[in-house]
């Protein structure tokens, strides 16, 4: 019992531990850019050398652009990319410089200066500006040298990467430039990873010693490589580099590299483990409470789920404006519908085949096909796609090699809140005690005056619910369809065997174990093979632990 | 003559099981001759499409009875009996592939075509020998037979029972679904084994061909059912059932349980396994899918249709569901599941004793109004059969 | 020198009736000559169950219990509500390991290491507390399936019963007077036949050392004494040991009677005995 109980806070303090990380490395660092410009420079302003642009031939645009860059003004860089990307236009009448962009069948014409979009809704009233190879280059360049100068954070972060996969003596440069005004610590590391990459193409071998124990610490790919072919011979037992204290220094720091892309690997492994064990926790949740309160395998379980990803996506269909509160909408409405249809069938089946398990898992399996083939019928046999909320969609990038997307950190927060709270429904509230009277003794707790019947419709109903809200987490993360429970029931399945029946602290360890197992399994054995290897394992480990992992003991259980 | 007075004690009490042995005869009788000599514009004409079709059924009964061996009679409710199923029918596959021989698409006279298709140079090991009918045969009992034994072993022994057992089952079927779907195992992937030239032989497209495979299949039925029958009406078929009844006074008497379980586990599992074999070449195919864990569900409702711990009425499910599925695939496609759906429910809630139930208490009801006297023998036979089903499930 | 010493002790011990000697342990009786999975009660105790405990979650079901049982004896045991009979059974017949203690059934074999059904062949049978039968066997059937035989799966498969055999069942279905429903299946029977029935199949089995669960809850008092008959007539060749709440019952029937209390022995001797016994008083009254 004891230890049972210390599990239990180990459990919940790395919880906290991780929920804490995740809060605390939410985005939004992000420092708002108020640009503040020098007005009245000299002879260039952007006003009068966008009208250069609609020069004809490549020399001339060429002189437009080296022109505009040395105008200092935030609109420069989204002309140089609307001219990279073809999207920067002419109007053929009076010479007008426009963006031009497609939305769908129609066009979408603003003006570059004011920004003001122009009643244009014809294409051949404009003119594109074009663009060559050369110019195109030449672009790439100053795109790259601006956004390297741009005041957002993220915008220069990226650039600096981008700048990096091909270094050069500009380039160099402007890292450097870049280096004495930079205050953020991640741009200032890749910039000087940047420029010691440079100085290891050098010929000076302090250079080079110098720059290989700055690259230690970086984990670009580029460095990877760059250190991978100093210290290792080509194909024909050749050396590119002739010094052989460099080539020991450079191994040695690419073993320190491999190190720590190994260590981020587990970590990766790790989280992506938790992100899969909470989406199996949400859906075996529900059916560990079905299962261990009422005894009653729901083979409708998953169907429950694709009910509530349904309810998600028709909330979207009806706001299509407003997908990130749609979320919110869908997921009390999901528990609702859900839990409905879980109190119908528990109504008007199970509640004839109380102490016949067997057959109850088969008449749930009936009411599977039949809601598949409902929304077959309803909604058509294709798969859906629900829109992802922006604050949703992106990832968290800790470093080059290991990012967590945002959707599955929300996922692993939610279900834990799930758990929570219905570790207190069951704690705390009056139905928490009825139901936990009624699972441990029927008879007792009707001769106690329970109405059993109420109680065993809520508690399959709080189970259904559950699942709608796991069909709401799914929705985010694949296309919602006829067979979205076919996926991942079986897999919940395991969850519940092996955790213990009816031991929410079971679910939650058996969830999360069997995320991480599968993860570590995947990169070695394949996606499929994993799979196969934990039905395996789990057909075993119920060798030893027939009950699971948190047994209910006692003469009660024997029965 | 010591071996026919056997069945015919056996058959003794069993009206159900005669019936259903002298259809069989009938069958085998009647419609291969239909099929073969009488002209195609007749109407007494049974089309090898027909026949192939009541082959089919003949051995998903098979099947049906093996299940209702290990359910009805056992008490284990497997949901994985679909896998035997398969494993049978993907060994028979085999050695239809290598018959094959040269004639494939590719034309290498060793290797089926999907294997030159990913570039295999050899036969893998376990595809050695398949070219011999006789060890195919013996691979179609001992596959699924090794499966049952060691999965069986695993789970009895821990005493794995009731509805965890049934998923372990099911799990079992979703993991070799999900192995025989990989290129790599060397089963042929998705697509499975398909395109089957001859077996022994003579062409499979052939009508003889067929009306034999026809007959093989409605002799195997009627061994598997007088096989079955046999082993329910012997000590051993009580001792199972008092397992199913109560495990534990079978235990303190002395029986060790978990052998009996893995003993009729194994027998079902074979059982199985040659209704596979003798599926594949009627179909000319067999895949992956064959392992759906909805496969083997729906195999319990044909059981449960028929009604359980009869053996017979297993038989009897299989065919009607399967005629059901049929007819209404072809004229009300998108009804089909909807009636499935609803059969699990209504058989579960409403006939748990399914339709051998039904028959018997419309017979008692009748007996009750003519007869007041009905034979002591026959109805405990069928009380027994139907009583049991509140009792299984523990 | 040793050795010598050890082979002197069990010499001079088997000079003497087992009986009077003091109860021991089984281990420290030195060798015997018996074939292993042979029931070996040279010593005359048939059961010895040494510092035996249990506990679910926490609870002891049974704390640190020792009990001795003679070859041949009929003993009772009682004690309240939750006093550990039942588990003590189930420890006995191998359903439920205990977390230390040993249980030995004659001089050589040990309980705690066999499964119920090795249990079964060694000579122990046992009566569960809810009559427990095959419900839709015939009566028949249910005794045939008890009869003592080969219970492995293949000899099972082809068994078929002799005339002795089937004398036998009809000797017992006599005994347990149960023969006009020979062909019911046992789900028909009454509460009280079905606890005959039970009996009758320990009958058919033959075992050793009986463990009889509340024989007689749901029975008539005619049907008392039936059983009391039957129980004290099958002692001498088993031995019997009797769970009972009817205090009547055990008077009619006990020589000697343990009183079990929170998982251990308080008392043993004779009926009168433990009847004045205050302790006993103190359990059964309350404080």
């Amino acid at each position: 019992m004891q230890r049972l109980l210390s599990i239990k806070y180990i459990i919940l303090v790395s919880l906290l531990f991780i929920s804490g990380f995740v809060v605390a490395s939410e985005p939004g660092n992000t420092v708002s850019s108020d640009a503040v410009h020098a007005e009245g420079v000299p002879e260039n302003n952007f006003e009068n050398t966008i009208p250069l642009f609609t020069g004809k031939g490549f020399k001339k645009k060429t002189a437009a652009v080296e022109t505009l860059v040395t105008v200092d003004d935030a609109r420069v860089l989204s002309i140089l990319q609307a001219m990279l990307t073809n999207k920067l236009y002419y109007v053929k009448s009076d010479k007008q410089v426009v963006f031009l962009e497609k939305q769908q069948e129609n066009i979408k014409v603003t003006d570059v200066i004011s920004n003001e979009i122009l009643d244009i809704t014809e294409k051949s009233k404009l003119k594109k500006i074009s663009v060559n190879n050369k110019l195109r280059k030449l672009l790439r360049g100053y795109i790259a040298t601006l956004r390297v100068k741009s005041q957002d954070d993220k915008v220069r972060a990226a650039a600096v990467q981008q700048v990096i996969k091909n270094m050069n003596e500009t380039s160099y440069a402007l890292l450097i430039s870049l280096l004495e005004t930079e205050k953020n610590e991640s741009i200032v590391k890749d910039a000087q990873a940047g420029i010691a990459l440079w100085d290891l193409s050098s010929g000076d071998k302090q250079k080079k010693l110098a720059a290989i124990s700055t690259l230690t610490n970086s984990l670009l790919p580029e460095v990877k490589n760059k250190l991978e072919s100093l210290a290792l011979p080509d194909a024909d037992g050749n050396y590119l580099e002739a010094d052989e204290l460099v080539r020991a220094k450079a191994k040695s720091a690419l073993v320190k590299i491999n190190d720590r892309i190994a260590y981020y690997g587990v970590l990766e492994n790790i989280v992506f483990g938790l992100s899969l064990g909470s989406v199996l926790l949400l859906i075996a949740i529900g059916l560990a409470i079905t299962f261990g309160v009422m005894g009653v395998i729901n083979m409708a379980h998953g169907e429950l789920m694709m009910i509530g990803a349904y309810t998600a996506y028709v909330v979207q269909q009806i706001m299509p404006n407003y997908i990130g509160a749609s979320i919110f909408v869908a997921m009390p409405l999901a528990f609702i519908v859900a839990g409905a249809f879980g109190v119908a069938i528990e109504r008007l089946v199970i509640r004839f085949m109380y102490g016949r398990p067997l057959e109850t898992l088969l008449a749930t399996f009936g009411i599977s096909l039949i809601l598949q083939q409902l929304v077959r019928v309803i909604f058509g046999p294709t798969n859906q796609a629900v829109v992802t909320p922006a604050f949703m969609s992106g990832s968290l990038e800790i470093n080059p090699v290991f990012a967590i997307t945002y959707n599955r950190l929300y996922i692993f927060a939610f279900s834990i809140m799930v758990l929570i709270a219905l570790v207190l429904i069951l704690k705390k509230t009056r139905l928490g005690l009825q139901v936990r009277a009624v699972s441990q003794n029927r008879n007792i707790a009707k001769a106690m005056g329970i109405r059993s019947e109420w109680v065993d419709a809520l508690t399959f109903g709080l189970g259904a619910g559950i699942a709608g809200l796991a069909g709401v987490a799914l929705s985010q993360l694949t296309n919602v369809g006829p067979n979205l429970g076919q996926a991942y029931i079986i897999d919940s399945f395991m969850v519940v065997v092996f955790g213990g029946v009816g031991n929410l602290w079971g679910t939650l360890v058996a969830a999360m174990s069997l995320g991480v197992i599968n993860k570590f399994l995947e990169p070695w054995a394949g996606a499929v093979m994993a799979k196969i290897l934990v039905l395996i394992f789990i057909i075993l480990f119920i060798q030893k632990r027939p009950r699971g992992l948190f047994p209910q003991k006692g003469r009660a259980a024997e029965s | 003559m010591a071996h026919q007075s056997l069945v015919l004690t056996m058959m003794k009490n069993d009206k159900g099981g005669t019936t259903l042995l002298s259809i069989l005869l009938a069958l085998i009788i009647i419609i291969p001759g239909l099929n073969l000599f009488v002209a195609t514009d007749s109407i007494f004409h049974v089309s090898t499409y027909t026949l192939t079709l009541l082959g089919k059924y003949l051995c998903f009964a098979l099947l049906a009875i093996a299940l209702d061996l290990v359910w009805g009679y056992c008490g284990i409710l497997s949901l994985g009996h679909g896998a035997f199923f398969a494993l049978g029918g993907y060994a028979m596959g085999m050695y239809l592939m290598r018959q094959i021989g040269d004639r494939g698409v590719y034309g290498n006279p060793e290797l089926p075509d999907f294997m030159v298709f990913l570039n295999w140079s050899e036969l893998p090991w376990y595809w050695q020998g398949f070219d011999m009918f006789w060890f195919a045969m013996l691979m179609v009992v001992l596959v699924p037979g090794l499966l049952a034994f060691v999965f069986g072993w695993l789970a009895f022994r821990s005493r794995v029972t009731g509805v965890y057992l049934s998923i372990m089952t099911q799990a079992l079927t979703y993991a070799l679904l999900l192995a025989f779907f990989r290129n790599e195992m060397g089963f042929g992937g998705n697509n499975g084994l398909t395109d089957f030239k001859d077996i022994l032989g003579f062409n499979l497209q052939a009508g003889s061909t067929r009306a034999v495979i026809f007959i093989a299949s409605a002799v195997a039925l009627a061994l598997g059912y007088l096989l079955s029958r046999y082993i329910v009406t012997s000590k051993l078929g009580r001792v199972v059932i008092a397992v199913r009844d109560s495990e534990d006074r079978a235990r303190f008497i002395g029986y060790k349980v978990e052998s009996f379980k893995l003993w009729v586990f194994v027998v079902s599992a074979i059982l199985a396994g040659i209704a596979g074999a003798l599926y594949v070449p009627q179909v000319g195919i067999i895949n992956p899918g064959e392992f759906s864990p909805l496969n083997s569900i729906e195999l319990v409702v044909w059981v449960a249709v028929g009604g359980r711990a009869t053996l017979y009425g297993a038989a009897l499910g299989a065919v009607a569901v399967n005629y059901g599925k049929t007819y209404f695939t072809a004229v009300l496609p998108e009804l089909w599941l909807f009636a499935l759906g609803a059969l699990f429910i209504v058989v579960t809630v409403f006939m748990p004793k399914g339709l051998v139930g039904l028959w018997q208490q419309f017979r008692k009801k009748q007996a009750k109004t003519s007869t007041p006297e009905t034979s002591p023998d026959s109805a405990r036979d069928s009380s027994r059969a139907t009583n049991s089903i509140q009792q299984g499930d523990d | 020198m040793r050795e010598l010493d050890r082979l002197r002790n069990v010499m001079r011990r088997d000079k003497v009736f087992d009986f009077v000697q003091e109860k021991r342990l089984p281990f420290s009786a030195g060798r015997h000559s018996v074939m292993p999975g042979e029931l070996d009660i040279s010593h005359g105790t048939i059961l010895y169950v040494e510092n035996i405990s249990v506990s679910f979650d926490g609870f002891k079901a049974l704390n640190d219990l020792t009990l001795y049982i003679n070859d041949g004896e009929l003993r009772c045991i009682i004690g309240p509500n939750g006093a550990g009979k039942t588990t003590m059974m189930d420890v006995i017949t191998g359903k439920t390991r205990p977390d230390s203690g040993v249980a030995y059934f004659g001089q050589t074999m040990d309980l705690t290491r066999m499964s119920e059904y090795e249990i079964a062949h060694a000579g122990i049978g046992r009566k569960f507390q809810k009559p427990t039968i095959f419900p839709f066997h015939t009566i028949f059937e249910n005794l045939e399936l008890a009869m003592a035989a080969d219970k492995q799966v293949w000899p099972t498969l082809f068994a078929k019963l002799n005339g002795e055999q089937r004398d036998r069942i009809d000797d017992v279905m006599e005994i347990i007077g149960l023969k006009d429903q020979r062909d019911h299946e046992a789900t028909s029977l009454s509460h009280g036949q079905k606890q005959w029935l039970e009996i009758g199949m320990l009958l058919m089995q033959n075992p050793r050392l009986l463990l009889v669960d509340e024989p007689v809850a749901g029975m008539t008092h005619q049907e008392m004494d039936k059983t009391a008959e039957l129980l004290k007539r099958l002692a001498g060749d088993h031995s019997v040991v009797v769970v009972e709440h009817d205090m009547d019952f055990v008077r009619s029937i006990a020589e000697t009677v343990t009183v079990l209390h929170e998982g251990s022995v308080l008392a043993e001797g004779t009926m009168s005995e433990m009847q004045t016994d205050p302790r006993v008083k103190e359990v059964y009254l309350g404080e």
